[in-house]
């Protein structure tokens, strides 16, 4: 791979000098983001999303555990019977479902976040250890991944919230250790790719400490594979912490929590379906939207992709 | 916890040291790992009923369930990856496209409800949970329902059970239905453009041929390698399918016992799932390299 991509570049450079200069990273990545309309669309709404999730007190009509007794399970605004008020309509305790789903939002997105930056960190650095330290680090560290990965990930999140006791805190530290081998496994190649190049010689050369050569100069070189990987491990943390929340072992009752939010209406399926829908449909939508910006995500900065 | 009481001083050690409570903790662990190297994961604190016992009472469930679920994905994933390559860039392609990801990002709980809402409670097509309807008592040979009610020769045992079998094979399927098409998609396209095929249109092959027997024959390898690693997904996906449709499974069976707090059940649960996943991932390995001579060569 190494080979190919400098003759092509001594070839570029010969044929047209000038007038193929090569563009910004920033600017190659987004035209080839841009050509992904799935992704593009993904990315208008994770940012609108994102916008509704931090002003939600500004959004959202109401608070999402103000009760109204005086209206309880009304449907949407466009079936008979609706309430002016409530757009999406209310649940069974009389909470407004639109201001509900968007306080969601926030649970759901800051789920995200943190199992992201949690798994991340953790597992960028065992892979660094292991991919730089081999011999006995590397056996142990690797071990351990493939011991978490043998147990399939919600059943291994399940049984680490048991242990630690349901909350939502528990369900998003469950769920990123869960997700650390992928991390770990994707930084440990990428440092077995990249140590042998010759930049990565020329700075330990010139004197580059262990932690610089690791973080300044090998890091910044595996970003695309990490970045793919975190956007599909967002969707998919997303998707777990509702699984959680449906089971009741994620985030508690009154949180407006898109899975609990789900399982705790169960019972008011036949008689109020909105009720149950809405928070599917949310939980849905923004996971599908986070899927299709890690596809596009993949196609821009996945150096093999980009020459086929 | 709620109604909790005092309890005698000396009924609560002699159930620590019953339970081996009183030890320190790793002289347990020591005790527990012995145990285990004799396939003896302790007995349920709550049935006290041996684990392992307990576990393959309910395994054949899961196992019918996961099987049916795969074959299903695996039998309309295939032809659906295949046509959405050979109508890539056409509006047929981007639709399954389309339908793939938003199966690949379902919530299968919700979808699980959605489904009973909609074929079981309005169009009463099919049962809403469980295995079979509770008019019939068949006596268990294999533990698994369709073969043990044709075994029975009851009239309509069969068909209760594979009744009740539809709709959580279609909740549990959903999502490697949809990574096995877009799996085939993406082969079957790659394998589209080599030398051999273009070879086989000069040679003048009729385009079923080559899609059948030239192309899909190299497609199908990385196909198999997906099939085999949704079994970990499947088995995650069993847990909330099996609580949605209350299928006496192993994923009803843990998740019930978290609530129980019956720690054996779920150590010695996951335990066995997990020596299961990394069984089958084994044998799709050899099975990869049985189909595929380059990697046998390689060696």
């Amino acid at each position: 791979m190494t080979t190919t991509t400098s003759i092509d570049k001594d070839q570029e450079t010969k044929n047209e000098p000038l007038a193929m200069a090569p563009l910004p990273p920033w600017r190659e990545f987004w035209r080839y983001f841009r050509q992904n309309k799935g992704a593009l669309i993904g990315l208008i709404y994770i940012v609108a999303l994102v916008f509704v999730a931090i002003f939600a007190d500004f959004v959202a009509l109401f608070s999402p555990d103000e009760q109204f007794r005086d209206a309880l399970l009304k449907p949407p605004s466009w079936l008979e019977g609706s309430d002016p008020r409530f757009l999406l309509g209310t649940d069974p305790a009389g909470r407004d479902i639109l201001s509900r789903l968007i306080h969601g939002a926030r649970v759901s997105l800051l789920i995200g976040t943190i199992v992201v930056t949690l798994s991340l960190t953790v597992g960028v650095i065992l892979g660094l250890l292991a991919g730089s330290m081999r011999g006995t680090v590397d056996f142990l560290i690797m071990r351990l991944m493939d011991v978490i990965l043998s147990v399939p990930s919600l059943l291994l999140a399940l049984v680490i919230v048991a242990i630690l006791d349901k909350s939502l805190v528990n369900a998003m530290i469950a769920i990123a250790i869960t997700y650390i081998p992928n991390y770990a496994r994707l930084a440990r190649s990428s440092v077995l790719a990249e140590l042998s190049k010759d930049y990565v010689t020329a700075s330990r050369v010139s004197g580059a400490g262990y932690l610089r050569l690791m973080f300044k100069t090998v890091l910044p070189n595996c970003m695309g594979p990490l970045i793919v990987l975190a956007s599909l491990i967002f969707s998919g943390a997303i998707l777990d912490a509702a699984a959680l929340g449906f089971l009741g072992l994620g985030a508690q009752a009154p949180t407006a929590e898109w899975g609990t939010m789900l399982a705790d209406t169960l019972q008011y399926i036949r008689r109020a379906p909105w009720v149950v829908t809405t928070p599917g449909v949310m939980i849905l939508i923004t996971v599908l939207a986070f899927n299709l910006m890690g596809d596009g995500l993949r196609d821009a900065l996945d150096p093999k992709l980009k020459r086929s | 916890m709620l109604g909790e009481r005092r309890i005698d001083p000396a009924y609560h050690a002699a159930m620590l040291e019953r339970l081996g409570l009183n030890r320190p903790l790793w002289e347990q662990y020591g005790l527990y790992l012995g145990q285990i190297a004799r396939a003896d994961f302790g007995k349920s604190i709550v049935t006290n009923v041996p684990v392992i016992e307990e576990f393959f009472a309910r395994f054949p469930a899961t196992i019918e369930l996961s099987l049916s679920a795969m074959l299903f994905a695996v039998v309309l994933g295939i032809p659906i990856g295949i046509f959405a390559a050979l109508r890539r860039g056409r509006i047929g392609d981007h639709m399954t496209i389309g339908a793939a990801m938003i199966g690949q990002s379902m919530p299968i709980f919700w979808w699980g409800q959605l489904l009973i809402m909609l074929v079981s409670i309005n169009l009463g097509w099919t049962p809403v949970s469980g295995r079979i309807s509770a008019a019939f008592s068949v006596p268990s040979e294999t533990g698994f329902l369709l073969i043990d009610t044709l075994l029975s020769g009851k009239k309509g045992a069969f068909g209760s059970a594979l009744s009740h079998l539809i709709l959580p094979t279609i909740v549990l399927g959903t999502i490697p239905l949809a990574i096995i098409a877009r799996m085939t998609r993406s082969a079957v396209i790659e394998v589209l453009s080599e030398d051999y095929i273009r070879t086989a249109k000069a040679k003048g092959l009729r385009p079923l041929r080559i899609v059948g027997v030239h192309a899909l024959r190299n497609a199908l390898i990385p196909v198999v390698t997906i099939v085999g690693l949704q079994t970990g997904t499947l088995l995650a996906g069993a847990v909330l399918t099996e609580t949605i449709f209350s299928w006496p499974g192993i994923g009803k069976w843990i998740v019930g016992s978290l609530d129980k707090r019956d720690y054996p059940v779920i150590q010695g649960g996951v335990l066995v799932i997990a020596t299961v996943v990394m069984c089958v991932n084994l044998l799709v390995d050899l099975i990869y390299g049985w189909i595929n001579p380059r990697i046998r060569r390689a060696r």
